[in-house]
């Protein structure tokens, strides 16, 4: 029995530690620890609730945006204001350009070199690659020259000491790939990057910068007007058309054909990393407005035991259903540290009571991660692309089931094969491909309203604080990236009276729970194989498979206003 | 790029006889005598690329993010050619014992020469707990890289000035780098910097061989020079009175100055208006929100953001940040005294004050 470390864990968002113990070269136990803070919620109180958006959206700028979009939604719940219809179809176009652009950022630069062996690229032959790359795509640059070209490229790269690749596990024998995929996988990781670029110019045009583009609580802070030179006129239209057209070419033409190459080598890893077997989605992109779920694209909704008969319907406000615990974080509870508390009951206060930096491990230590141990109906639960297919698909929507049922149809693999570390990977292409077709859906509707003039992008009827109750509270729900998003927000007098978040990578990556059930990384990583407990490959493909964002998942809050520090080491 | 410069004259058809000769008269020209040719024969044959460590502290990947939308030039160019990235934890292929192995390769095998790029704050409260990589906390990693690195950028607002973490009550101590060591920092304030200001900054340490032009607050003034207020196309709307009053009105559709609507550029230190995001694709205020004064050290404290500056003063277009102050009404003049401070003695001191107000705590 050998206890790993691997930490820093990389090609992630944030600081993430991962021991795994492996007994006859198989993980039987794990335990994953996020090791950085910063207090947001603590800094939020008091504060002007429409700044509120600006302030979340840094808790993470990978997934920049979507904090800003779940923000303005809470603040929008809790004062009574609804958003114009083309304001919200702006947003949709905003959130599903961030699914498309995270997404093919997350297969290529964080998670590809898991799959793809860098030098083993050096031994392709340039033209067959190109062959092969053909046989499954029509993108016109998979030519001999181009792989060629990018061969050399990667010659002179290594010649010169690696760079970002250098100390990579290349050669290990879990890399499956031959010289040829592994060549048209390096050349469009390069691509990739070149790309990821020019689509979140979208965010520019509406929102004035990527990352971090502006919000506004009761619309979008941009104006429509064909008739003038500075507002979103048919110049910025036209460019937004095009940058579209060309994600929707990269989306369809290299990734999910790569995704697809990629993952027919490496059909043993559907055996490996299933994990838990219920799933949480809160839905998105309301096509009537947020307060209305029903009209969502994707379902809000949970299953549970993989039954994908039944999808239990999920309800944020009940304080009985959502709740977080501490048992093995480092916080204090006052009530004790097995009560799990509603987020709009919350109440943190940090303990940290690890072993005295510089440390070597965390075994032996009850309380291991700054991350909370979030719970609906006392159940683990994944969230992330995979949960909102399977609640979708249990649903009976038919677009999400079309799409699944397509990509399982290319891959010749039954339905059961997405319940692992090879199926969220590819949930996460499939999310893209149904996100790049609402994208066009929403921006087509986008235009239908400029022909008809009904161009209001903002609601002032709630705008000044003076018009509040003086108190209220409200949720808001997002689907980001990686998975259920929660704000939940109690304002007093006009200002932020407490700030609570529960993110996808809590659900995903926190510690065990008061009864000691596993979330989602750590049920993952039991039973995956590790061949050389010094380059341990197998653990990364797991962990990257959620796309794991830690900035995300940390926080601190006190709904009294009060924040004791009690450090105490061991 | 990338070629050595025996290489690049071989191309053009020099013999190796020939080239030696110039290597010669090089060092000659460079009073390094007979045995100087050697040397620079050495260098020339193989021109090394700059090593370049990344560091993430306390902070969301902005910067990284900004950062890989770089135009010109693109990122991947600048990662093949320019540079050896040797750390980045975001996107460095090797993770746990093999990544810490690169950084300590590089420290190791570029002793004075390696450029550290930091991204994020550092918690100095209960004893660094608060970020910690690898079994260190950032404080601990933070001194071991600086050591002997030939520079320091603090990319970013959380490293330059610390940023939302270190905004009231800062319940971590967050800290930015430059009062942590005691070496002159380049600070690219932003949240996040401009992608091309970052790449600009990088190739002019590496590619031009020269720490650009800094100002008081060790920011590159060709970036940080002038006021987002100053170079805004919206600034004659300005002049003639003709404001916004609300979100989407008629005159937000004009596109009219978003001075009333909170609009902090009149305050702000940047280069949006000019180099713009994502391309030259746009700014804030060009897409109809106003300025939050990202740059600026303390901007997330000097909100709300929506209501307007009080007053502001009305100096001319031809105020740089060394002639006027930054935020009025919150960076105090102590503030920016601290900040101002750049020989060894006293960033010292700073350091000693940081701990000190730490225990107090």
């Amino acid at each position: 029995m050998t206890r790993i470390v691997v930490d820093p864990v990389t090609r992630i968002e944030g600081h993430l530690r991962i021991e795994a113990v492996v007994e006859n070269g198989v993980i039987t136990d794990a335990y994953s620890s996020g090791t950085m803070i910063r207090g947001l919620e603590k800094i939020l109180i008091g504060r002007d609730p429409r700044d509120a958006w600006a302030i979340t959206e840094r808790v993470c700028g990978v997934c920049t945006s979507v904090h800003a979009l779940a923000s303005v939604r809470a603040v929008e719940d809790a004062i009574g204001t609804s958003v114009p219809q083309t304001a919200e179809l702006i947003r949709n176009i905003m959130l599903t350009t961030l699914y498309v652009q995270d997404h093919v950022v997350h297969f290529y630069h964080l998670h590809a070199l898991d799959w793809v062996d860098i030098l083993s690229a050096l031994k392709a032959d340039p033209k067959k690659a190109a062959e092969l790359a053909q046989s499954f795509s029509k993108w016109d640059k998979n030519t001999p020259a181009y792989f060629a070209e990018v061969q050399n490229k990667i010659k002179k790269f290594a010649d010169s000491g690696l760079g970002i690749f250098a100390n990579g596990y290349w050669g290990h024998p879990a890399y499956k790939l031959p010289p040829e995929v592994n060549l048209i996988g390096v050349a469009h990781y390069l691509d990739a990057l070149e790309w990821q670029k020019e689509v979140v110019k979208i965010h520019a045009v509406f929102g004035g910068k990527n990352p971090h583009p502006n919000f506004l609580v009761g619309g979008v802070p941009c104006s429509i007007d064909v008739d003038e030179v500075a507002a979103i006129n048919s110049e910025r239209l036209n460019l937004v058309a095009k940058l579209i057209a060309q994600a929707d070419e990269f989306v369809n033409q290299v990734y999910i054909p790569d995704l697809l190459a990629v993952a027919s080598f490496y059909k043993d890893w559907t055996k490996y990393g299933g994990g838990l077997s219920n799933y949480l989605a809160y839905g998105e992109f309301p096509t009537k407005g947020f307060a209305h779920p029903e009209s969502f694209k994707y379902q809000r909704g949970a299953v549970l035991g993989r039954d994908l008969k039944t999808v239990h319907p999920v309800n944020p406000r009940d304080t009985q259903e959502i709740k977080e615990y501490i048992a093995h974080s480092w916080y204090e509870y006052k009530e004790g540290n097995d009560k799990g508390l509603h987020p709009w009951a919350g109440e943190t206060e940090i303990k940290y009571s690890g072993p005295k930096p510089p440390f070597e491990t965390l075994e032996g230590f009850d309380k291991y991660s700054f991350l909370k141990t979030p719970r609906w109906k006392e159940n683990p639960m994944e969230v992330g692309p995979l949960a909102r297919l399977i609640v979708s698909y249990a649903a009976g929507r038919p677009d999400v089931k079309e799409t699944v049922d397509s990509v399982l149809g290319k891959l010749g693999a039954p339905a059961e094969a997405l319940f692992s570390t090879l199926g969220r990977t590819a949930a996460r292409g499939i999310d893209a491909a149904l996100a790049m077709g609402w994208l066009k859906e929403f921006f087509g509707e986008l235009m239908d309203r400029v022909k008809t003039k009904e161009t209001s992008t903002f609601n002032r009827d709630k705008w000044e604080p003076k018009s509040w109750p003086e108190d209220c509270e409200g949720v808001g729900l997002a689907e980001a990236p990686r998975g259920a998003l929660a704000h939940y927000i109690k304002i007093h007098k006009g200002a932020i009276e407490n700030y609570q978040l529960v993110v996808p990578t809590t659900w995903n990556g926190s510690p065990r729970d008061a009864k000691q059930q596993r979330s989602a990384y750590e049920a993952s990583l039991i039973g995956t194989p590790v061949a050389k407990l010094d380059e341990p490959v197998e653990i990364l493909r797991t962990v990257h498979s959620f796309d794991p964002c830690l900035a995300c998942s940390v926080h601190l809050y006190d709904p009294e206003g009060k924040h004791i520090h009690q450090v105490s080491f061991e | 790029m990338g070629d050595s410069i025996w290489q690049s004259m071989e191309k053009k058809g020099y013999s190796r006889r020939e080239f030696l000769q110039f290597c010669a008269a090089a060092a000659a020209a460079a009073g390094l005598g007979q045995t100087g040719a050697a040397q620079v024969a050495s260098v020339f044959e193989k021109k090394e690329k700059p090593a370049v460590i990344w560091m993430h502290f306390q902070e969301c990947t902005c910067c990284s993010e900004s950062f890989i939308r770089a135009s010109h030039p693109i990122v991947a160019d600048a990662l093949l050619d320019v540079l050896s990235l040797n750390y980045t934890e975001t996107l460095m292929a090797a993770s746990g014992h093999q990544a810490e192995k690169s950084l300590q390769d590089t420290i190791k095998n570029n002793k004075g020469k390696y450029i550290v790029l930091i991204e994020g704050a550092v918690p100095t409260k209960d004893g660094g707990v608060y970020c910690m990589v690898g079994g260190k906390t950032a404080e601990q990693i933070l001194k071991e890289v600086s050591e002997d690195a030939a520079a320091i950028v603090a990319w970013g607002s959380c490293a330059s000035n610390g940023c939302v973490q270190a905004a009231k009550p800062n319940p971590t101590g967050a800290t930015p780098i430059h009062k942590l060591v005691s070496k002159p920092v380049i600070n690219v304030p932003g949240c996040p910097p401009i992608a091309d200001v970052m790449m600009s900054v990088v190739t002019h340490l590496l590619v031009l061989g020269q720490v650009p032009e800094l100002d008081s607050l060790g920011r590159p003034k060709e970036f940080y020079g002038r006021r987002v207020h100053d170079t805004c196309y919206r600034r004659p709307n300005y002049d003639a009175g003709l404001f916004v009053e609300s979100f989407d009105d008629e005159s937000a559709r004009k596109g009219y100055c978003l001075y009333k609507m909170g609009c902090r550029g009149p305050v702000t230190y940047n280069a949006c208006s000019v180099v713009r995001w994502n391309e030259g694709t746009s700014y804030p205020i060009q897409s109809g929100h106003g300025c939050i004064g990202c740059s600026e050290e303390g901007f997330w404290d000097n909100g709300p953001f929506y209501q307007h500056l009080p007053s502001f003063p009305g100096f001319g277009i031809e105020s740089t940040a060394d002639t006027v102050g930054t935020i009025v009404g919150v960076a105090t003049l102590a503030g920016v005294a601290a900040h101002a401070v750049v020989t060894n003695v006293r960033k010292h001191k700073v350091i000693a004050e940081v701990h000190a107000e730490e225990e107090k705590e």
